[in-house]
């Protein structure tokens, strides 16, 4: 069995101290550890986390193989510090079957850069109309908990209420891509004042904020747990604070996007900046930062959504919407979040790492970084400060909004069970 | 000037007022036996439409013959666009062929400014209407119309609108031309109200430089001019509005209306009208209506903003043979 013996790293920010991998477990930690027969990583002062957790990647593969693959996108996971990723299910086949997820999740399997969890359809294509066949995909090999038609919401109250109440019955979680349909025909961005000038159909916070309110009152009403997808405004905050104070289980996650980027950003008309719930206001993002901050949303989730190229290169409302974000999460929360005082690192590792996997029911992920546990761990370099640069990006798609933005913190260890998949910066 | 036009809000009052007092010049050409200037000559110019507009493109083309360019008009039905090719490779092809300009109109709002600013060509960029975004040449017409109809065509030179009232009526939420004549009538120092209902005014208007009224009457009296917008009868089965003769009644434009404005006070519509609906026969064919000088005053000023972007330093017009002669 090959020993790995992290040096000199602060667990969770904390006191430096080391930190024995055997195997595929934390074997000890401690200060003074003895490297006989180990692999020694200096750590330096760098902060160890337990390996982060996204409830939300694209991998596009099946049927987008142009944009992302499994394995390049749980390389790009890897690479920004990530163990475990939930595959949304809008591939082509749409993942709404036992097949489909198993496949996905065996590639992840297969390739061993970051464990793969398939997200499955709540309804059939993403279609809205009849539910897709969930409890056989949780059955399956890939047992899947959470279900959601991700770039879609389920806009039938009736559909919504009876897929929460049926994933009771194996501890099943629905995750609602929050957007009202007919109030977002057309929409192109944040509809205010931005969107008033340049012309650009509105996408109102009404429209997501409706469809939350309405939720977690249907969760409420059947006692389901219900997960919200990517929340973008700061009136969805109030709502799902409001739900908490009521006792409702409801989860909310943040991408990092919506915690650094305004819709001011649209005036370039370059689609890079297009992404599905647009990007809001500045007191939006203040509200979502705030949030993430008390607890009232959960977790950050990455909504990484490659896209090639030519599907960016033209004029927005031709452009694809989504932007990658599995290699520049960390860094973003970081800069928002840590760097400005509202979290520390213990809270960070909370965010994107336990509370994430205890959402998805991922197994063996999102534990303490102590003696016994899975060897799920990353390595930061909370100092490194420097410019975003997509051609190094482990992903097939380079549709960033941070290129040549300076941004902190850089992932330069990563380890799967004990298996390192990223060292000094470079993948395995 | 700058090297593209995109956005009339891109005009300081000094480059707005040179485009005037430019297409005053150009209109004395008009007046002329032989309606033409050697300015552009050897220029190419290509009149690139994804959107069908035969008035915009004409007008366009009448500028650019009479300034000698040569011109190359591209529609995108029928051609390679409609079989799925880009707009940048689409703008690329037209530059390899050694285009100095590209006028272009286009559906996605926008689309102009990417293609001015994404490296992809390097020719001028001139915005003939994009989405529901911008049409700044047509918010220079409107506003060359009324200088002449308000100051006068002489008297007007060196001129701007300060303190003038202007009215805009009717599809504000859909309309390139309200965004535009707002940009360029604030920088000009004309006082703007939008007239509509309220299902046709964007959500973050009342960050704009000018009045919102949803009252149609009480904002005559104090107009001295009123454009009245095209309203697509389609809005109404959005939901904008409940019928097209209750629209009519609360926003048209009739007889009885017009009188209620003041004595010089001029109407104005970007065309196409639709009879009927926002305006009435009677107002459209009454002389206080400047829609076909609107129409003259096009070409006009598509010279004089051709010339400017592309025409360097020469005098636009020469004096003409016959004071030459004396």
């Amino acid at each position: 069995m090959s020993k790995t013996l992290i040096r000199g790293a602060k667990v969770l920010g904390g006191e430096a101290q080391d930190v024995l991998i055997d195997g595929e477990t934390i074997a000890e930690t401690g200060t003074g550890l003895s490297a006989e027969g180990a692999e020694v990583v200096e750590a330096d002062g760098r902060v160890l986390l337990p390996g982060l957790v996204d409830l939300h990647t694209h991998l596009r593969e099946p049927g987008r193989e142009d944009s992302e693959t499994v394995l390049t996108g749980t390389r790009a996971a890897a690479a920004g510090g990530y163990t475990s990723v939930f595959a949304m299910a809008n591939t082509f086949p749409v993942a709404d079957t036992a097949g489909v997820v198993e496949q996905v999740w065996r590639l992840g399997k297969e390739h061993g850069y970051c464990d793969v969890q398939p997200i499955g359809a709540v309804t059939v294509g993403l279609e809205g109309r009849k539910l897709a066949e969930l409890g056989a995909m949780h059955e399956s090999a890939a047992q899947v908990t959470v279900f959601s038609d991700d770039g879609k919401c389920v806009h039938d109250a009736v559909i919504m209420r009876r897929a929460l109440e049926y994933v009771k019955a194996f501890g099943g979680v629905i995750a609602q891509h929050a957007q009202e349909p007919r109030l977002t025909e057309g929409a192109q961005m944040n509809e205010g004042v931005v969107s008033a000038e340049l012309g650009l159909g509105g996408w109102p916070a009404v429209a997501e904020e409706s469809i939350i309110a309405r939720d977690v009152l249907l969760a409420d009403h059947v006692g389901s747990r219900v997960h919200i997808c990517h929340l973008s405004t700061a009136g969805s905050v109030e709502i799902v604070r409001w739900a908490k104070s009521r006792g409702i289980d409801v989860t909310a996650e943040v991408t990092p996007h919506h915690l650094l980027l305004t819709d001011e950003l649209v005036r370039t008309y370059n689609p890079v900046y297009k992404v599905n719930p647009p990007l809001r206001t500045e007191r939006d993002v203040m509200a979502l930062r705030e949030a993430l901050a008390d607890g009232t949303i959960d977790i950050v989730a990455t909504d990484h959504a490659p896209h090639p190229h030519e599907d960016k290169d033209c004029e927005w409302a031709a452009a694809a919407m989504g932007m990658v974000g599995l290699e520049t999460a960390l860094s973003v929360v970081q800069e928002t979040m840590v760097d400005t005082g509202l979290l520390d690192w213990a809270g960070v590792a909370e965010r994107m790492s336990f509370t994430p996997a205890r959402i998805g029911r991922a197994e063996g992920h999102g534990r303490p970084v102590s003696a016994g546990e899975p060897a799920n761990l990353t390595l930061v370099d909370t100092a490194y400060r420097g410019p975003v640069d997509p051609a190094g990006f482990a992903s097939r798609s380079r549709n960033t909004p941070y290129e040549g933005r300076e941004l902190p913190g850089r992932v330069t260890h990563t380890w799967l069970r004990g298996k390192a998949t990223l060292v000094d910066g470079k993948l395995t | 000037m700058q090297r593209h036009l995109i956005s009339a809000a891109d005009l300081t009052r000094d480059d707005a007022v040179l485009i005037l007092d430019t297409a005053e010049e150009m209109a004395r050409v008009a007046d002329r036996p032989i309606k033409k200037l050697p300015t552009l000559r050897g220029r190419t110019v290509v009149n690139l439409f994804f959107e069908d507009s035969t008035r915009t493109r004409i007008s366009f083309e009448a500028a650019e013959k009479r300034l000698s360019a040569d011109v190359i008009n591209f529609s995108a039905k029928g051609s390679s666009v409609s079989k799925g090719e880009s707009l940048k490779d689409t703008a690329q092809t037209l530059e390899a062929m050694g285009v100095d300009a590209v006028v272009i109109r286009h559906g996605a709002s926008g689309a102009p400014y990417r293609l001015a600013t994404s490296g992809w060509i390097d020719a001028h960029v001139i915005n003939a209407g994009d989405g529901t975004h911008q049409h700044p040449t047509q918010a220079l017409l409107d506003a060359f119309t009324m200088r002449r109809r308000l100051i006068g065509p002489d008297a007007g030179i060196g001129q701007d609108l300060s303190g003038r009232r202007i009215t805009i009526v009717g599809d504000v939420l859909h309309s390139r031309v309200a965004r535009s004549n707002v940009d360029l009538l604030h920088t000009l120092g004309a006082e703007v109200t939008l007239v509509a209902p309220p299902t046709l005014l964007p959500v973050g208007v009342d960050t704009w430089p000018c009045e919102v009224s949803y009252d149609l009457d009480s904002t005559l009296p104090k107009s001295d001019a009123v454009m009245m917008l095209r309203v697509q009868r389609e809005r109404m089965n959005a939901a904008f509005f409940p019928t097209e003769r209750e629209y009519s009644r609360r926003y048209g434009l009739d007889g009885d209306r017009m009188a209620r404005m003041p004595e010089h006070a001029v109407v104005m519509h970007p065309g196409p009208m639709v009879r009927g609906m926002e305006i009435t026969a009677e107002v459209a064919d009454s002389p206080r209506c400047t829609v076909t000088e609107q129409v003259t005053n096009g070409v006009s000023i598509r010279m004089a903003v051709l010339y400017l972007l592309l025409g360097g330093n020469e005098p636009a017009v020469t004096p003409a043979r016959t004071t030459e002669e004396k």
